[in-house]
């Protein structure tokens, strides 16, 4: 079991949500100042070091024109990241290729990464939410073709050391390919892709990259991973899927007591419920298949945005995307949710977001490190294969349920008009 | 009334057809092509109307490699080598109008009479200002403001459509971002070919059309050798929807 930090490096100094339609795309930057966002920096960079000396791995991510996540160029601070660390592998999940317009400029920055950091990039790639349409002016439609036509190219430019090869595309053209540096392992960085589709999921498998997923809790978990060794075997890379090509991304807080650990939990959910999106920006046309929309005209709705609308840590917890209480809860939590699904060798904690101040989130860190890694290290090997099932209820054990303490007052969560959130809605 | 699908290349394009007469091309905008709208049987009792449904429109194929108002451009030339039309009168709207524009300056030779309802396809005004309001990142309830001179009486009600009609709907939905999301609906070499042109040319525009604007028809029109300016009173960017019997008549005297 790999475990990785994952901050989003938001921007929460905000005004009141419903003074603005759309916290992505539209929301003006007049309201971010620049030197409380240089501190916020600091303070994001710091805890990535903290958390790689207490022996994670460092995950982060690109959005654009947002405050939910002030990183819209990613490999500069991976590439910042690089220098700060020295031990920690540095995942980049990932870089927006279906709106990039040119994929061999990203495999010469995951390659200058690489060199950099001496060969620990990560190299993740993922479709993008629908938010990123606008700010990339990117055509919402034939996205996951562009999309893997971008990710074949830069593999085939990290992996080519023998003077200019040509691609001409259906989407990508380059005549002369011969990327300096070429990357530090090889035959190139691991890849990374992810999807909260069992489709997409499937893709990914035939590829043999690694399989992310977000706080997609226990059946679609179990689907999507399925259909990734579906797409793996049929891909001939054997029967055995190994543990290590399955990712599973939770909003985790771990804490010294119940109370502790459900004021730090409630902070996060603010990566839920802060994300208010206007409808034009979450569902651009083409972006949701055409059977997608007409289910949703007839009413359905994403899981996430139906549980935006109660959040609660109590049932953000049985719905398996929030890892919350003491040590003893999140490693209960924890085991209950890998068994069910069949196991993965990625746990990406998403241990920061909106107002979890610097101390509390170094808390969740060190106490998630010291308290429960050590443990799901040793039960949950590398060397295991994915897909060994518990026969377990898709939900946690009763036992290791957080409430809400007593001594604490009303929810600080209150009612805005929700939309899925970030990378929940990737390829 | 006769309803077929032919093969452009290796598309398959499903065409509508109606009356007798010297022909008429029918393209349609973003909407897709719907027999049931009262403009296509005032304009049938006069001439032959042949309305095919885009690329991705209907139940039009969408092959991967279209992608472009151009393609369809050349698909409809092909349309009408099909049917033996040497030479056709048209009338485009919106999208349609584009596709238009760009078949005249391909074969200026092959068509007569040329109506434009509120069409776009070219960038007129400055480079910091859209000529044509981005519908993509406009509040989904804003947008039939721009459409309808009343949008009252045009209500989306998806429960009063089957699963097929709205498949249809959607997918003429996102067959409009394919083709118009950038450069945001024009291309910018059109209007450095329009000089080819030599159709008489009838610019239809309502006069509450709140994508379209006033201006925009002039600059257009003035692209063209031969063209006049109609406004219809009440309606939007959809007059042939919203007043049908005057937009007939308006096109009816135009053709002859």
């Amino acid at each position: 079991m790999q475990a990785w930090h994952f901050s989003e490096t938001a921007y929460p100094y905000l005004p009141p949500a419903d003074s603005y339609p759309s916290i992505r795309v539209s929301l003006p930057n007049k309201h971010y100042d620049p030197e409380k966002g240089a501190a916020l920096y600091d303070r994001y960079l710091k805890e990535w070091q903290i958390a790689e000396e207490e022996g994670l791995n460092i995950m982060l991510n690109e959005h654009h024109q947002t405050a939910t996540c002030v990183d819209p160029a990613a490999p500069l601070m991976l590439a910042a990241l690089a220098r700060l660390t020295s031990k920690a592998r540095l995942l980049i999940l990932g870089n927006p290729a279906a709106n990039r317009r040119q994929p061999v400029r990203i495999a010469e920055e995951m390659a200058l990464i690489d060199v950099l950091s001496r060969g620990r990039l990560e190299a993740g790639f993922v479709r993008g939410v629908p938010y990123e349409i606008s700010p990339a002016n990117s055509n919402p439609v034939r996205m996951n073709e562009r999309f893997w036509e971008s990710i074949n190219l830069i593999v085939r430019a990290w992996t080519n050391h023998d003077g200019p090869v040509s691609h001409e595309g259906r989407f990508f053209h380059h005549r002369n390919i011969n990327i300096w540096p070429r990357v530090y392992q090889t035959p190139h960085p691991p890849v990374w892709v992810s999807t909260t589709s069992a489709g997409g999921a499937r893709q990914v498998g035939e590829k043999g990259y690694v399989q992310a997923t977000f706080l997609t809790g226990y059946q679609a978990t179990r689907k999507i991973y399925d259909s990734y060794r579906a797409g793996w075997r049929a891909s001939g890379f054997g029967n055995d899927v190994p543990i290590d090509r399955l990712a599973y991304a939770a909003i985790v807080y771990v804490g010294k007591t119940e109370e502790e650990a459900y004021r730090g939990a409630e902070k996060l959910l603010w990566y839920v419920t802060a994300n208010k999106v206007a409808p034009q920006f979450a569902n651009p046309p083409g972006y949701v298949p055409v059977e997608g929309n007409v289910a949703m005209m007839r009413g359905a709705s994403h899981p996430l945005s139906e549980f935006a609308k109660g959040a609660s840590v109590e049932a953000a917890i049985k719905a398996g995307f929030l890892f919350a209480g003491t040590a003893d809860q999140v490693y209960e939590q924890f085991k209950r949710h890998y068994g069910y699904v069949g196991g993965y060798g990625h746990l990406l904690l998403m241990g920061q977001a909106g107002f979890l101040e610097h101390d509390d989130t170094v808390a969740g860190i060190r106490n998630f490190a010291r308290d429960v890694y050590p443990r799901i290290k040793a039960e949950f090997p590398d060397t295991t294969i994915s897909g060994t099932f518990a026969d377990v209820p898709p939900e946690p054990p009763s036992h290791a349920l957080l409430s809400r303490p007593a001594s604490m007052g009303v929810p600080v969560l209150d009612a805005r008009p929700m939309t899925p959130l970030g990378a929940a809605r990737g390829a | 009334m006769k309803r077929d699908v032919i093969k452009l290349g290796e598309t398959e394009v499903e065409v509508h057809e109606e009356g007798s007469g010297h022909p008429v091309l029918f393209l349609h905008g973003a909407g897709g092509f719907n027999p049931k709208e009262p403009h296509v049987p005032l304009i049938a009792q006069h001439r032959r109307i042949i309305c095919p449904s885009h690329p991705g429109f209907g139940k039009s194929a969408l092959p991967d490699w279209v992608d472009n108002v151009d393609d369809i451009a050349h698909m409809y030339l092909d349309l009408m080598d099909q049917y033996g039309i040497a030479n056709a009168d048209v009338i485009g709207c919106s999208m349609g109008g584009w596709i238009t524009a760009e078949m005249l300056t391909k074969a200026p030779e092959r068509f007569g009479k040329v109506v434009l309802v509120s069409p776009v396809g070219v960038k007129l005004g400055p480079v910091d200002k859209l000529d044509i309001p981005d519908i993509y990142t406009m509040s989904p309830p804003d947008v039939p403001k721009l459409l309808y001179h009343d949008p009252s009486l045009f209500p989306f009600d998806p429960s009063k459509l089957s699963d097929e009609e709205l498949s249809v709907f959607m997918r003429n939905r996102e067959s409009t971002a394919l083709f118009v999301w950038e450069p945001y609906m024009h291309n910018p070499k059109l209007p450095h070919r329009l000089y080819r042109v030599t159709s008489p040319t009838l610019f239809i525009r309502g006069e509450s059309d709140g994508l379209v604007s006033a201006q925009y028809v002039e600059g257009y029109a003035k692209l063209f050798k031969s063209s006049r300016i109609e406004t219809v009173a009440k309606a939007g960017h959809v007059p042939h929807v919203e007043q049908p019997a005057a937009f007939a008549k308006l096109v009816n005297d135009f053709l002859g």
